[in-house]
């Protein structure tokens, strides 16, 4: 606008194409709050709900996304869109009589899956409780922000908690816009970044603090960005909308048997995975032959990450 | 065609002039409207960051401001109920009034969830056919659907009746009644499903109570004519238009039961919490007495419950509730006791503790208070001047030219309406 009006007082004999564009220009630069770090181009504007779109649409988007991660962190990404694999539900188990609090399953789940480092993001809350207080149902006791020299710390113990992909999810009944839904095949609850308005109801629904909002741009170190992704999991977010656990769906899609990035890095091996309706499956064996529990049963919500004391 | 114009013309005369407290008036609200605007471009641009929220307590003034905005929308209706169904003269002939306060407060209401959203240029997304609407699922869609039915019946009843004053002509019965009708359960609807929004959350125990809705309503029913008192005095001060003291003392007396009510929910809610002392009751502890030296609700929750109850005590007695003074005082009283009550009141101990226990203080930053301010401009703006075309129709000193008019004897529909 201001290059507009300036060469308008300046040369009366304007033509009138220069004048559309400086205003044109103008506009644009009213649209500057929304243009800072993901412009909104027609396409993307326009973008369908990702259960809507065909093989083709599929591509499409993706090479655009693509496209416009490059653009913006100087990277080539791969965005997978792999579907379920047949058979498969997964399903979570964390050991508590292992967990030392050393928070690594934290960061390992941060790099893996591209969370903001600034404002700082993460998926897995890790609580403490002192011996003899109360917890499970009532974690007003819980500590979040413990922060000792060494763990795990006389007297105290620690539980982990992340999204519980719940078979009967709050979350997903909440959405207004199905922008989240749980994949009937594996169960893996997933949000489409493209499609979530920012209105937060999933956050007020979920019993477990599993939802995290992007507040402010996400920004992450061009060096510690993983490109290997998924439409549905770690391809890095947006400003103003929820993100969540997928059970790391980049990794136990795309490379079937795969563990996500938590189970991995876990020193004492007290996080478990896998198939829930193969019989020969760790997961199923702890079930079967531990004592598990699933956190706030009470609410319904029938989680898919179960809790258990091995020793 | 050339007539619409014409008349179009001559409504617009009646917005532009007016006296210098007018235009003092309408300067004020632009300044407050600037503000809160640029508030919001700063929101845009760096995300609600510049909130308070965060994730702990992830919605805060603005839901606050629209829940009790609902409320309000619903103040029409309950002049609606004496008006139709038992023909109160008084009250029936200032519906009107009641009917644009609805369609200010809707409007409101939708603007403050427009900037709450993370993203709100996609908020058609939330729409049938176009968008994925999660309905019958999600109590949000529900919400869109009766929030944005009421604001039609609304809008079109009041345009419908000033149109057809502006013509001299009668307008027909068996349009307005059946909407004027419907426009009853509707407002109930409208502040059941805002209730049913949270209720529906196992996840928050302090909503998760079955006389969440039943409140909201008593509450509603107390705060919305409350405003409606108060503008109906203002109104009559500054233009011709006469509005009966039967009428104003009516809407106290209904202000009066509705509060007893009101109190009598929050005692039977108040005593389950803290009689059983279950780990329920922590919101409830968290607001009248803090948590964990956490305390920043508690002169609040104090101050409003005993406004509500001083306001019940003028309302319900007919001497001070008929004695200007004390009338407003209570009307005063309600509406702050109220907003505290049903705003920040009912939406941040939903949060407090949270589902891992843990407490965050809220408390809004300068950018969300400047943005509601603007937001409360906005709906002082546009019932100004939907008040400034309709007041000189109501009274009769603006007529429209047109094809709709058999003679111009207009007194007698008005005195219809």
């Amino acid at each position: 606008m201001n290059t507009g009006n300036k060469r308008n007082r300046k040369k009366r004999g304007i033509s009138r194409r220069r004048f559309l564009k400086g205003a044109a220009a103008g506009t644009a630069a009213l649209a500057i709050p929304f243009r800072d770090a993901d412009a909104i181009t027609w396409e993307s504007f326009f973008q369908k709900h990702f259960r809507e779109m065909n093989d083709n649409d599929r591509a499409d988007v993706i090479a655009r996304l693509e496209r416009e991660y490059e653009e913006r962190y100087g990277k080539k990404f791969d965005i997978s869109a792999n579907e379920a694999i047949p058979g498969v539900k997964f399903g979570y188990g964390l050991d508590l009589s292992r967990c030392i609090g050393c928070r690594r399953c934290v960061y390992a789940c941060v790099g893996e899956n591209n969370q903001s480092r600034d404002p700082q993001i993460h998926w897995i809350s890790v609580l403490r409780f002192k011996k003899g207080d109360k917890w499970v149902n009532d974690l007003e006791a819980a500590d979040k922000y413990y922060n000792p020299a060494n763990v795990p710390e006389p007297g105290y113990f620690y539980m982990p908690v992340q999204c519980q992909q719940c078979e009967n999810p709050p979350c997903v009944r909440s959405c207004p816009t199905q922008a989240t839904w749980k994949d009937e095949e594996d169960g893996i609850v997933v949000i489409d970044y493209n499609w979530c308005i920012g209105c937060r109801y999933c956050m007020a629904a979920c019993p477990y603090g599993a939802r995290r909002f992007n507040w402010g741009h996400p920004s992450i170190p061009t060096e510690e960005l993983n490109t290997k992704t998924h439409y549905l999991g770690n391809r890095p977010r947006y400003i103003g909308v929820v993100e969540k656990c997928t059970f790391c769906i980049q990794r136990t899609r795309n490379e079937p048997g795969r563990y996500p990035a938590c189970v991995e890095i876990c020193p004492v091996g007290a996080r478990k995975f896998g198939n829930l309706l193969d019989p020969n499956s760790e997961i199923r064996y702890c079930i079967e032959h531990k004592r598990v529990f699933r956190l706030k049963e009470d609410l319904n919500t029938r989680p898919k990450f179960f809790y258990f004391f091995a020793t | 065609m050339l007539d619409i114009i014409r008349n179009f013309m001559a409504a617009a005369r009646e917005v532009v002039k007016g006296s210098r407290y007018y235009y003092m008036w309408i300067g004020f609200l632009a300044v407050l409207i600037l503000v809160g605007g640029s508030a919001y471009i700063l929101q845009l641009k760096k995300g609600l960051i510049v909130t308070a929220m965060r994730d702990q307590v992830s919605w805060g003034l603005f839901i606050s401001n629209f829940t009790y905005l609902v409320g309000v929308a619903a103040a029409a209706v309950l002049l609606v109920i004496p008006a139709y169904i038992y023909n109160f003269k008084p009250i029936k002939e200032i519906v009107l009034f009641g009917e644009m306060l609805a369609v200010t407060a809707i409007t409101m209401c939708i603007l403050f969830i427009m900037v709450d959203l993370g993203r709100p240029e996609r908020v058609w997304h939330i729409l049938p056919v176009v968008g994925m609407m999660n309905f019958p699922q999600s109590l949000l869609a529900w919400d869109v659907v009766v929030l944005n039915g009421y604001l039609a019946i609304n809008l079109f009843v009041s345009l419908y009746v000033l149109y057809k004053i502006a013509h001299s002509t009668e307008y027909n019965i068996s349009i307005v009644k059946p909407l004027v009708m419907l426009s009853i359960p509707w407002a109930v609807s409208i502040h059941t499903v805002t209730a049913f929004l949270y209720n529906g959350l196992a996840a928050r125990p302090f909503w998760n109570a079955s006389i969440l809705a039943p409140r909201f309503l008593a509450s509603a029913f107390c705060s919305g004519p409350a405003v409606m008192i108060i503008i109906f005095q203002i109104i009559r001060k500054i233009s011709k238009v006469e509005i009966e003291n039967k009428a104003i003392h009516k809407i106290a007396e209904l202000i009066a039961y509705a509060m007893g009510l009101n109190l009598f929910l929050f005692g039977a809610e108040a005593f389950k919490e803290f009689y059983s002392g279950t780990l329920h009751m922590a919101p409830m502890e968290y607001m009248y007495f803090g948590l964990h030296g956490k305390t920043r609700l508690v002169p609040w929750m104090w101050a409003a419950l005993f406004f509500n109850v001083i306001a019940f005590i003028l309302f319900l007695r007919p001497q001070t509730r008929e004695n200007v003074f004390s009338l407003n005082l209570a009307c005063l009283l309600v509406i702050t006791g109220v907003y505290i009550e049903k705003g920040m009141g009912l939406v941040v101990p939903g949060f407090v503790p949270g589902t891992l226990g843990e407490i965050y203080e809220y408390s809004p930053t300068g950018t969300e208070i400047m943005i509601t301010i603007g937001i409360w401009a906005v709906g002082a703006l546009i019932y100004t001047l939907m008040l400034k075309v309709a007041i000189p129709i109501y009274t009769g000193e603006l007529r429209f030219v047109g094809t709709d008019e058999p003679a111009s004897s207009g007194e007698e529909s008005t005195a219809a309406l």
